[in-house]
């Protein structure tokens, strides 16, 4: 079981209101991922779960249970840190015994448990080396097995991929995803990257500084962002936010397109501009197209076999039905 | 072949510095070595001669030698001892930031910048003097009879004294390799379950290992030559009570006057801190790698 419930959750630290009173509801088998901006609090609100810091104000409930002064290792939770914190001294084995020692699990059912984590892992082969001796994935899995074999309630990660190559990073996310799938337990993930938080997600929950602005599944949030910090944060490339009469004439102080639903047109269309920089990836093509007079740049993505280039005149057509229209506060006009 | 250019291009540059330390180390060494078959004493240096093996011969049937070889090594040991427990436990406690942390500090560095005879001086006449000290103050105070110190306890007297002097050493070096450790690390065994006992043992005692074997290796080199400490206390008695090799190859040499001997005696404490050395390295020295 891993339901954790957060009630009016406060955090200063001496006089800086890091989160204000916060509430959310992360249920039992959920993959809930934490997303926002560099300094939001992200990490500030794991570690406040995790009992790592002190909550200033409200509670925190874990199952049912006012878990707020409950020592981190009480909690039932395990974490795997940015650093991967693994033991520099110990061989994997010991790294990933380390919890089951400390809770004095029998030896035949640690060796069983270290067993099955680094099969399911691939370490079988590394588990008497030193963490030194290995490559930045295998550390992240490690750190992940010495989560595993816990088995805890909930797993809290805190931006775990951040310190690995791209190539290793899509990897990593998948298996953490299967993870998900075969524990069907509880997972807490922070991210800084809105691609980790729309591919892995049960549930997105974007922060800025300390508030929630927005929580949802991740198509919740791409069709129906609730207002201008969640719209930009979301979607990849940002979603074209236009202002002024062009907006007016939609009925709002800011209208939101996204690129892939701009079309666009060498030869006839509503919004008239030059190709800047255009970016082909042969399955999409990219054009920041300027001289709009809308906004700076806007962003368009077309199919990858579109013949036109930097310089080109070219029309765009908004897709009116997929818009999105937000008031002067920056909120969502429904 | 460029490498191996580069590496025969490195030796040619080394070579002047490391030819001048091996004259500097081996000149005096053989010298010593000579010295100490001579029976060469300065009261009648025209009655110079070869001696063979006497000097050795009388140093071994000394009754002090081994005394001072026994007081050397509890010498050492026990001041160890006392500067790697207390300096972890002094470095674990001005670790935590704490209200006058740089005063604090610098009051724990200060012994260090005493040099060895006046420390010994204010210890023998400011705090363990039996009537004017201030361990007697406090004994009289509890009703208690004085401790004479370097009466009773001579040997423990200058441990002491010598483990004040070197504690901030100790500390400090242990300092530093206490605060490069990982704060994430010490969060992850909290969450693991480990208590503030457990994770000294598994996290941070094997994350000092190098700076402790770096403490006990430099301070056994220093630790095997002390003698101003022995000379302004207790002039290495009563009897060879705190006498330790140096100590008494000094007496040989500047009380008996006998050059050879002391030259002797000079060989056999290399020899000693040869063996030390070799099992220190054995019992400590994979922690360097
Ligand atoms: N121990 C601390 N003391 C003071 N301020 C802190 C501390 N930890 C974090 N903060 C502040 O809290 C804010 C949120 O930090 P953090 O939770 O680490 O952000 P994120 O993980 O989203 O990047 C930042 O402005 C940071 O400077
Ligand atoms: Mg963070």
């Amino acid at each position: 079981m891993g339901r954790i419930t957060l009630e009016n959750v406060t955090k200063r630290f001496g006089d800086v209101e890091v989160i204000p009173p916060l509430n959310l509801d992360i249920n039992d088998g959920e993959f809930v991922v934490f997303v926002g901006p560099s300094g939001c609090g992200k990490s500030t609100l794991l570690r406040l779960i995790a009992g790592l810091e002190d909550t200033s104000g409200g509670r925190i409930l874990i199952d049912g249970q006012d878990a707020t002064a409950t020592p981190p290792a009480k909690r039932g939770l395990a974490m795997v840190f940015q650093s991967y914190a693994l033991y520099p001294h110990m061989s994997v084995r010991k790294n990933i015994a380390f919890p089951m020692r400390m809770a004095g699990v029998p030896q035949d059912e640690q060796d069983r448990r270290i067993e099955a984590a680094a099969k399911a892992l691939n370490l079988t082969n590394y588990l008497d080396r030193k963490p030194g001796q290995l490559s930045g994935g295998q550390r992240q899995r490690v750190a992940i097995g010495r989560a595993i074999v816990r088995e805890p309630s909930a797993f809290l990660f805190d931006e775990p991929l951040s310190n690995l190559d791209a190539a290793l990073r899509v990897g990593m996310r998948l298996e953490i995803s299967e993870l998900h799938n075969r524990l069907d337990t509880t997972m807490i993930y922070v991210t800084h990257d809105q691609v980790e938080a729309m591919t892995m997600a049960d549930k997105i929950v974007v922060l800025q500084a300390g508030r929630i602005e927005q929580v949802g599944s991740p198509m919740e949030l791409y069709r129906a962002p609730k207002n201008l910090f969640v719209a930009g944060f979301i979607g990849s490339p940002k979603m074209n936010l236009i202002e002024g009469p062009t907006a007016a004439e939609f009925g709002a102080t800011t209208i939101g397109v996204r690129p892939e639903h701009i079309a666009v047109s060498g030869t006839e269309g509503r919004w008239k501009g030059r190709i800047g920089v255009s970016e082909h990836l042969g399955s999409d093509t990219f054009f920041y197209v300027e001289d709009t007079g809308l906004a700076e740049t806007i962003t368009v993505r077309a199919g990858g076999n579109i013949d036109l280039h930097h310089g080109d005149t070219v029309w765009l057509t908004p897709d009116i039905a997929e818009m999105h229209r937000f008031d002067a506060r920056g909120d969502r006009i429904a | 072949m460029a490498t191996r250019q580069t590496a025969s291009l490195a030796r040619l540059m080394r070579a002047p510095a490391i030819i001048l330390l091996l004259i500097w180390m081996i000149v005096p060494l053989g010298m010593t070595l000579y010295y100490s078959f001579l029976n060469y004493n300065l009261l009648n240096p025209a009655g110079t001669s070869w001696a063979g093996w006497f000097n050795y011969r009388y140093f071994y049937t000394d009754p002090a030698f081994f005394d001072a070889i026994r007081n050397t090594l509890v010498l050492v040991l026990g001041v160890l001892v006392i500067t790697v427990v207390g300096g972890i436990a002094i470095a674990l406690l001005i670790d935590k930031p704490i209200w006058g942390q740089g005063i604090v500090r610098i009051l724990i560095i200060s012994p260090f910048f005493v040099m060895p005879p006046v420390a010994a001086l204010i210890w023998k006449n400011m705090i363990m003097h039996p009537s004017y000290g201030v361990f007697a103050d406090i004994a009289k105070f509890f009703g208690a009879q004085p401790v004479d110190w370097f009466a009773q306890f001579p040997l423990t007297s200058i441990i002491i004294i010598v483990a004040w002097q070197w504690l901030p050493f100790a500390t400090l070096i242990l300092l530093t390799a206490l605060q490069s450790l990982d704060g994430e690390q010490m969060e992850a065994a909290e969450m693991d379950g480990a208590g503030a006992l457990s994770r000294f043992i598994h996290l941070t005692l094997p994350h000092m290992a190098r700076a402790i074997t770096v403490v006990i290796l430099i301070q056994t080199i220093f630790l095997l030559g002390i003698y101003a400490e022995i000379l302004v206390t207790t002039n290495g008695g009563p009897g060879n009570a705190s006498t330790n090799l140096t100590y008494l190859i000094y007496r040989a040499a500047r009380l008996n006057f006998d050059i050879g001997g002391a030259a002797a005696g000079g060989i056999i404490a290399v020899i000693l801190a040869n063996l030390v050395a070799i099992f220190l390295m054995r019992a400590v020295g994979k922690n360097l790698d």
